[in-house]
């Protein structure tokens, strides 16, 4: 697990990463609008305003979009599931989901989901697993 | 009655496709644009405009020996050059130049190139590659789950848009999957990204390609049958994050270029002979189909899955094969073109009886981009 990817933080995103080793999800809103975005940058992309504000997400979602990779990745045991999650704010997420076995069975389309992170390194890497799931 | 501004006068593919080992991926541009010079009869010294994708235009410029006043790398992926025919006739009606060359040359099976065709982007690496999807399989497929929850897309229709343009292929000598393909040889393919399998993915080879392009008017010197561009085309992004798709059952991108192109030609879908809609991937037909407006939302699957696009069917589409059977260097857009140019000169192996008029429609990344054509045998209209 050590193998796999860590991101390359600019000094836009160290808050989202600094957040995450917190155990936090970071978004942005517009203070204009309040639109919610994702990935993180420091003007909204529905205004073009820099009135933004930066607040803890709910860590709840359902799942939105999948495939189950047989490709190789660093670090990575195909199979492994790449999916996209929409957070309970609206906005779409790329990420894993672990906690439960890569089978189209285990993963049905809109199914609950809650926020886990994963420690590559000193790096806290969000990820999500099945909502009241124990692991 | 309206009269064409532009035309495409050479057009070729690398004297080899596939595996190409011998050749490195400048030369694979240089041998594209070599035939593509011969098929018109010119010579670099003719050539005043340059365009390229994937590569550093300045390198083709200098390997090929050309002295240009316009040239244009714009690089958006698969697309760009589809893109970039749309830049060359601005470029030519401006009268910034007068004979542009656009090349494609891809070493990618052989891997003989120094670099990847598109720039990463900072963001989807930071917030997506970190996540495993490192390769097209595994993030251009990501969407797909989501559209056959929402639009009733099967997986046997994905299989038979691999089927129908399997049947296309088996017509083109130079095409690399040719042997007959059934939906159970495609459901039982290796997986590779459920739902996704070996045969519903694009194949990987080496080639390229070149077009020609100059004014209408000094179109009918050439001993080539003019190729004209109907209307500008129409281009668009809407970035590389595929998980920031506003809609995961229709691309923006695709919706916004293919409406500019059909508004700016001033034709509509029933005018259409023929289409081309580059197939990086099995669901790549199915969002064309729908965004350019063809068939409604969530209708595409089934319109292939019907017949519709094979032989003899109301729009044939894909009539090369496309990247899941004719060919796939990576940016593969340039080789739709070609078989739309085809088309039109009357050529085709898999000629389409009477065509006058063709769409040639391209992604540009992973649904980051897009770009549209109208191309067409007719001086007027």
């Amino acid at each position: 697990m050590s193998d796999r990817q860590v991101p390359t933080i600019y000094p836009e995103t160290q808050f989202y990463w600094d957040g995450a080793k917190e155990g936090k999800l970071l978004l942005q809103r517009c203070k204009k609008t309040g639109e919610v975005y994702y990935p993180p940058r420091p003007f909204c992309p529905g205004t073009g305003s820099r009135d933004i504000e930066i607040f803890e997400a709910s860590g709840k979602g359902r799942l939105y979009s999948y495939v189950i990779n047989q490709m190789p990745a660093p670090g990575y045991e195909p199979p492994f599931v790449v999916a996209v999650v929409m957070l309970e704010e609206g906005v779409k997420m790329l990420t894993n989901i672990v906690g439960c076995p890569p089978d189209p069975a285990a993963l049905e389309l809109d199914m609950p989901l809650e926020l886990t992170f994963e420690m590559r390194g000193d790096v806290a890497v969000p990820q999500f697993k099945p909502a009241g799931d124990a692991t | 009655m309206t009269q064409p501004s532009v035309a495409i006068v050479g057009a070729a593919e690398t004297t080899k496709m596939g595996k190409v080992p011998e050749l490195s991926q400048t030369g694979l541009h240089a041998d594209a644009a070599l035939n593509a010079m011969a098929d018109c009869v010119l010579t670099v010294a003719d050539i005043d405009g340059v365009a390229t994708a994937g590569h550093d235009v300045a390198e083709i410029i200098q390997y090929l020996g050309i002295t240009p006043t316009w040239y244009d790398g714009t690089s958006v992926g698969g697309c760009s050059f589809i893109t970039l025919v749309r830049h060359s006739a601005a470029a030519i009606a401006m009268g910034l130049c007068k004979t542009v060359l656009i090349t494609h040359g891809e070493s990618g099976r052989s891997n003989n190139r120094n670099h990847r065709p598109i720039f990463p982007s900072m963001q989807q690496q930071e917030f997506e590659a970190i996540y495993g999807p490192l390769f097209p399989p595994s993030r251009f497929t990501l969407p797909v789950l989501r559209k056959m929850k929402d639009d009733g897309l099967t997986e046997e229709q994905l299989a038979m848009v691999a089927v129908v343009q399997r049947e296309w292929a088996s017509h083109h000598p130079r095409a690399t999957a040719r042997d007959p393909l059934t939906v159970d040889e495609v459901l039982n393919s290796k997986m590779i990204a459920w739902p996704f399998r070996k045969l519903m993915c694009c194949l990987v080879s080496d080639g390229g390609g070149a077009l020609i392009l100059t004014s209408a008017e000094r179109a009918k010197d050439f001993p080539t049958k003019p190729v004209y561009l109907r209307g500008m085309g129409g281009e668009s992004v809407e970035g590389p994050m595929i998980s920031q798709m506003e809609s995961f059952s229709s691309s923006k991108a695709f919706r916004v270029s293919g409406k500019m192109a059909f508004d700016s030609a001033g034709i509509t879908h029933a005018d259409v002979d023929h289409l081309m809609v580059y197939d990086a991937f099995a669901h790549l037909p199915v969002y064309g189909l729908e965004d350019l407006g063809f068939v409604a939302p969530g209708e595409g699957g089934a319109f292939i899955a019907e017949g519709h696009t094979r032989l003899g069917g109301k729009l044939p589409l894909n009539t090369n094969g496309g990247g899941l059977s004719y060919m796939h260097s990576g940016m593969y857009g340039m080789f739709a073109l070609q078989e739309g140019v085809r088309q039109m000169r009357g050529i085709s192996p898999a000629q389409v009886e009477d065509a006058k008029l063709s769409v040639v429609h391209g992604v540009g990344g992973m649904f980051s981009a897009a770009a549209t054509v109208v191309l067409t045998n007719q001086d007027s209209w």
